[in-house]
């Protein structure tokens, strides 16, 4: 049984209370006295020549304070990628500099090159009309594959559309294309994991506030790791000292990835408030955010995969062309290789795995890190493609994989694309999804359907992915120019309660309830009494954010030490007032006492005397109760799951609905299940809307023709079943000190395939030949395929 | 959005001459203007709310026992007070957008704006309606004139509109799943003279009668009556939510679900 409100106690969301009654403060909620608003001029092309830009008539406009263009930051840094992908044939991959404002050339639609400063957002808006910019539209590079055919370059400098061309693990290409030559069964499935749009919630803002007396500067940003941005900043795009530049993410209205990057409107927003000597402040609208946010997916692959007539599989090989968009984002070259590649064994004893990635140019948004980034993407083509090749060989889908399997005593498991597995037991999460469906009655619930005039189908599913990002010395060797640790100080003050700050950051995560229940479980206190402080680079230590899944595995692990240090301090300092030996001091409960003895005080009392240290042992113990530790993993988190989905399909229109929805995960020691549940939910549902219903489309022309949201489609309640989820019980990570696996993209990682090979399992019980329809898996694509078929 | 003035006229008549001012627009519920004006698509130097004009809002019977519904009526007191009289167009009025939409948008802004996927436009011509402006009573088959293109004069102001009440009728509607709105909406209306048809969604020239089906429903007002009808993809929207021949298929299905619930 958990602790009251500890470990494992599924304590309510404490920051709930703010969110759910209005009283959450984002970025747009912050007012500064003085502020001006700034307003971004985008391209309405999606290549063109900047020939001029004449901005006068909108700097005489009311109210104008200050225009700007990529004329006025040629001389500062580019925003950085920051992972150094080489290609096969060890080439450095190719970084085009991404400017703060497109200069030259603008690069997709929504690209800004211009932005107006004035008294207020109207006053800007009207100027932003004002300026004539000479754009000479060129012909758009939009697919991937025409992209690296042609001679029509997103950069001119770079002389290609190709950033690089990747093999994973290049060593093992030969063994694999000899075992896929020689396999008696090779099924062969091309797909496309289509692009999404973040859309979260809230949309960016930025405020910019320099401060001429301290020749400081204050970036309050929605974004999901402040010292990241700050050091983007200092070290790359504008120079800034890191000591003059405080970076505030506030209350954040989710990220899904977007948000972790450092975007050229913070940028902008800090040079400005410098030159009009006022705070600047930049809220995007949702047009701009369709535009402009970085978006995740869009790989077209063909995979591989060879097996034995008894299933037995013999090798994975896959073939991916990843659109990066125009201009390289700071993770955009991680997620399609070492997030995706590294991911291609699965759950699986396959013996040969290589993988060949090529990021492509286009004149599109950039593409990022979303939700899951890269390992959806490799759990999508191998589920597929196992799910086929069941098909193909008459095998039932749960039995081909259970037979692959990496069985629970064969952990830990070098996985042939690279990675050691440390802990999982995917039959056990099989044998509990199929309770869970009950599979059993299947055919009853099928019979139903069909008496009503539907399909149904029954799709599964089994996923491993990595995260709990993860081990500087790993990702340094595989590209990465930062390191991946975190970071957190626990602060006793001097009453007893606890200030503990964190590199992580939460946007809707809950960490300001589970971070307290672990360092009060730990300490034998109220978690009432701890409080967590996130966010601000100039309370916080040096950590490097949320996203992969990381902040509990990466930044809990972290605040562990951290606790743990607090107590061995405590310990000493209960020991001196106990006039005992350190070493005879226990600590249970909140208490310290010397053992064999009922001699204690409180963890409060040893608080006070820390700070209050009279009669206190200055020679031998510093005053004070603070301790701050560093934690890199010694590897990733491995969380992994089985899903089950069942849906209907309209035979008449092609519709799919969802009928019911199992996750059963992995995720080792829970921390607080029902948010654990929620981060699930979240990510079900993005997942069913990444299979069923977000379809980004640009056109030939590079115009982004779901822009809105009255042509993209998020997933609303009436779209989604109930999801029963399962996470108890899972196998602890052996790395971490909690125990714990990251869970906050397993549900958008599993999801996609589940829901595809239901709706394919459907329309092959109604006869239909149809063996794949690429995502969305929208009415009319669907009932195009039933009607080609 | 632009700077703009606002009038809440009490009468009819004051709101007409309001809206003489060449740049005056009407105001209805606002749910289709307000978007457009906060995009800077449009810059009225003034609106003319009518949601303030009492003789432009609520559900009456005339004597002929047709449904008589004013300009300003939002959809929701559509689908609460025509549901006893005319329960097909209430059922319709209920399931357009969401409750703020239906709170807020009205009969006269859907009709005036003829959005190519919207719902009202079906029943008004399912129904042979007739729309009656400050000048003048127009038929719904004289009315519709293409996608967002109606008979409506500049300034002119739908004030009523006036239903025929059928002895069945049902709206069938698609949804487009981003917007809801309809990808494909086909209202059935059986009258003693005959069943009217209107497809909405679908085609490039908006609204519009599927006489095909009309004749086979009115000698045999079943869903088997139109197999053997096919409808023509030649004139459908193409669009990222359906191909043409998506759309003529999904006017067939929709116009049989509309009869069979109902038959
Ligand atoms: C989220 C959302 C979902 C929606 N879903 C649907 C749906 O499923 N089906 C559907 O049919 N519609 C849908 N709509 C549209 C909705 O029905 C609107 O009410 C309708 O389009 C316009 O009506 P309005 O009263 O809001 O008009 P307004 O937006 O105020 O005006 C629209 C146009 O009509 C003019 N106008 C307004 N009233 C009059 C009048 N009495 N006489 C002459 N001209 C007038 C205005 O000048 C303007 O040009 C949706 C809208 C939204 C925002």
């Amino acid at each position: 049984m958990p602790k009251d409100g500890g470990i494992g106690a599924s304590t309510t969301r404490r920051e709930d209370v703010r969110f759910l009654t209005g009283k959450g403060k984002y970025t747009a909620d912050i007012n500064v006295f003085g502020q001006a608003a700034a307003i971004f001029v985008r391209s309405t092309v999606a290549n063109g020549v900047i020939k001029s830009i004449d901005t006068s008539a909108a700097e005489s406009m009311p109210g104008v304070l200050a225009v700007f263009t990529g004329e006025d930051f040629v001389d500062v840094g580019g925003n950085p990628a920051g992972w150094l992908i080489n290609s096969r044939d060890g080439e450095p991959m190719k970084e085009p500099k991404r400017p703060v404002l497109a200069h030259g050339k603008v690069r997709h639609v929504g690209d800004a090159y211009a932005a107006v400063i004035a008294e207020t957002e109207q006053q800007a808006r009207d100027a932003a009309e004002e300026i004539i910019a000479d754009i000479e539209e060129l012909p758009a590079v939009i697919n991937m594959a025409d992209a690296l055919a042609g001679d029509n370059y997103v950069h001119d400098e770079i002389g290609t559309n190709q950033c690089f061309d990747w093999g994973w693990i290049e060593d093992n290409r030969a063994a694999t294309d000899e075992a896929i030559k020689n396999a008696p069964h090779v099924t062969t499935l091309e797909l496309v994991n289509n692009r999404l749009v973040p859309n979260a919630m809230e949309p960016r803002a930025s405020i910019g506030t320099y401060d001429a007396a301290g020749d400081s500067y204050l970036l309050q940003t929605t974004s999901q790791n402040p010292h990241l941005t700050r050091l983007l900043i200092s070290a790359f795009v504008l120079g800034i000292p890191e000591n003059k530049l405080t970076v505030i993410a506030p209350d954040v209205g989710g990220g899904f990835g977007s948000k972790i990057y450092h975007y050229g409107e913070e940028a902008l927003v800090l040079a400005a408030s410098k030159k009009v000597g006022r705070p600047v402040k930049w809220v995007a609208d949702r047009t701009e955010a369709f535009l402009s946010d970085a978006h995740g997916r869009d790989h077209v692959t063909k995979i591989e995969l060879a097996c034995e007539k008894d299933g037995t599989f013999i090798a994975f090989r896959s073939e991916t062309l990843a659109n990066v968009g125009a201009y390289l984002s700071n993770f955009s070259t991680a997620t399609p290789t070492f997030l995706h590649g590294t991911l291609m064994a699965g759950n699986y004893t396959v013996p040969n795995v290589y993988v060949n990635v090529k990021t492509v140019f286009t004149n599109t948004a950039p593409v990022d890190a979303y939700r899951g980034a890269g390992r959806p993407e490799a759990t999508y083509s191998l589920e597929r493609v196992i799910d086929m090749a069941a098909r193909e060989l008459g095998m039932d889908p749960v039995e081909l994989r259970r037979k692959n399997f990496i069985k629970a005593d064969q952990f830990p498991f070098a996985s042939a694309a690279g990675l050691e597995y440390d802990s999982g037991d995917y039959d056990a999460l099989m044998d509990k999804m199929e309770a869970m469906i009950d599979r059993k009655a299947f055919e009853e619930r099928r019979n139903a359907s069909e008496a009503k005039g539907m399909l149904r189908g029954l799709g599964i599913n089994a996923y491993v992915e990595a995260c709990g990002i993860a081990p500087s010395n790993l990702v340094g060797v595989l590209g990465s120019r930062v390191g991946l640790y975190d970071a957190a100080t626990v602060r006793v003050n001097a009453t007893g309660n606890l200030s503990v700050m964190v590199g992580a950051h939460s946007h809707g995560q809950g960490h300001e309830t589970v971070f307290p229940q672990i360092v009060a479980d730990m300490l034998g206190i109220d978690p009432g009494s701890v409080d967590i402080v996130h966010g601000d680079t100039s309370k916080i230590p040096f950590g490097m954010g949320t996203y992969g899944s990381r902040s509990l595995a990466v930044c809990g692990s972290a605040m562990v030490r951290a606790t743990e240090k607090i107590i061995a301090k405590a310990k000493k300092i209960a020991a001196h007032m106990l006039e005992a030996s350190a070493d005879d001091v226990d600590f249970t409960d909140g208490q310290f006492t010397v053992k064999g003895t009922d001699k204690s005080v409180s963890f409060g009392e040893v608080a006070l005397k820390a700070y209050i240290p009279h009669n206190y042992p200055l020679e031998d113990i510093e005053p004070g109760l603070e301790e701050t530790a560093f934690y890199d993993p010694a590897n990733f988190t491995y969380p992994s799951g089985a899903y089950a989905c069942e849906v209907e399909v309209d035979p008449e229109t092609g519709k799919v609905t969802v009928e019911r929805f199992m996750a059963c995960d992995d995720f080792g020691n829970v921390m607080n299940p029902m948010i654990v549940s929620g981060q699930v939910h979240g990510g079900v549902v993005q997942g069913i809307g990444q299979a069923l219903l977000e379809n980004t489309t640009y056109d030939e022309n590079g115009q982004l023709l779901s822009a809105s949201y009255m042509d993209y489609v998020m997933p609303r309640a009436d779209d989604l079943p109930f999801i029963a989820v399962d996470h108890d019980g899972g196998t602890p990570c052996t790395h971490n000190p909690l125990g714990a696996k990251g869970c906050g993209e397993g549900g958008a990682i599993g999801s996609p395939p589940t829901v595809v090979n239901a709706v394919i399992d459907a329309l092959q019980s109604g006869g239909k030949n149809v063996t794949h329809i690429d995502m969305p898996l929208t009415p009319s694509r669907v009932w195009a395929a039933m009607n080609n078929a | 959005m632009y700077a703009f003035d606002i009038e809440r006229p009490s009468t009819i008549a004051d709101a007409v001459k309001a809206l003489k001012d060449e740049d005056a627009q009407a105001l209805g519920g606002g749910q289709t203007l307000i978007p457009t004006l906060k995009q800077r698509l449009a810059m009225p130097s003034a609106l003319i709310s009518l949601t303030g004009i009492g003789e432009m809002k609520g559900v009456c019977l005339a004597d002929d026992g047709a449904v008589c519904i004013g300009g300003a009526t939002t959809h929701a007191t559509v689908a609460k007070e025509a549901a006893a009289h005319y329960p097909g167009l209430a059922g319709l009025a209920a399931n357009i957008g969401d409750p703020a939409v239906r709170n807020r948008g009205t009969v006269g802004g859907s009709l005036a704006n003829n959005d190519p996927s919207a719902c009202y436009p079906a029943a008004a011509l399912g129904s042979g309606a007739t729309i009656i402006t400050n000048t003048r009573e127009i038929a719904a088959d004289d009315y519709f004139q293409g996608m967002f293109e109606t008979a409506l004069e500049e300034g002119e102001v739908i004030t009523e509109v006036r239903f025929p009440v059928p002895e069945k009728s049902h709206y069938q509607k698609f949804v487009q799943p981003a917007s809801r709105f309809a990808l494909v909406g086909v209202f059935v209306a059986k009258y003693a003279d005959g069943v009217r048809v209107a497809v909405t969604g679908a085609s490039e020239n908006g609204v519009f009668r599927w006489s095909e089906a009309e004749a086979a429903l009115s000698a045999d007002f079943s869903a088997a009556a139109l197999e053997g009808l096919t409808v023509s993809a030649g004139e459908m929207i193409a669009d990222l939510h359906g191909s043409p021949e998506y759309r003529a298929h999904l006017v067939k299905v929709m116009t049989g679900r509309a009869v069979t619930a109902v038959a």
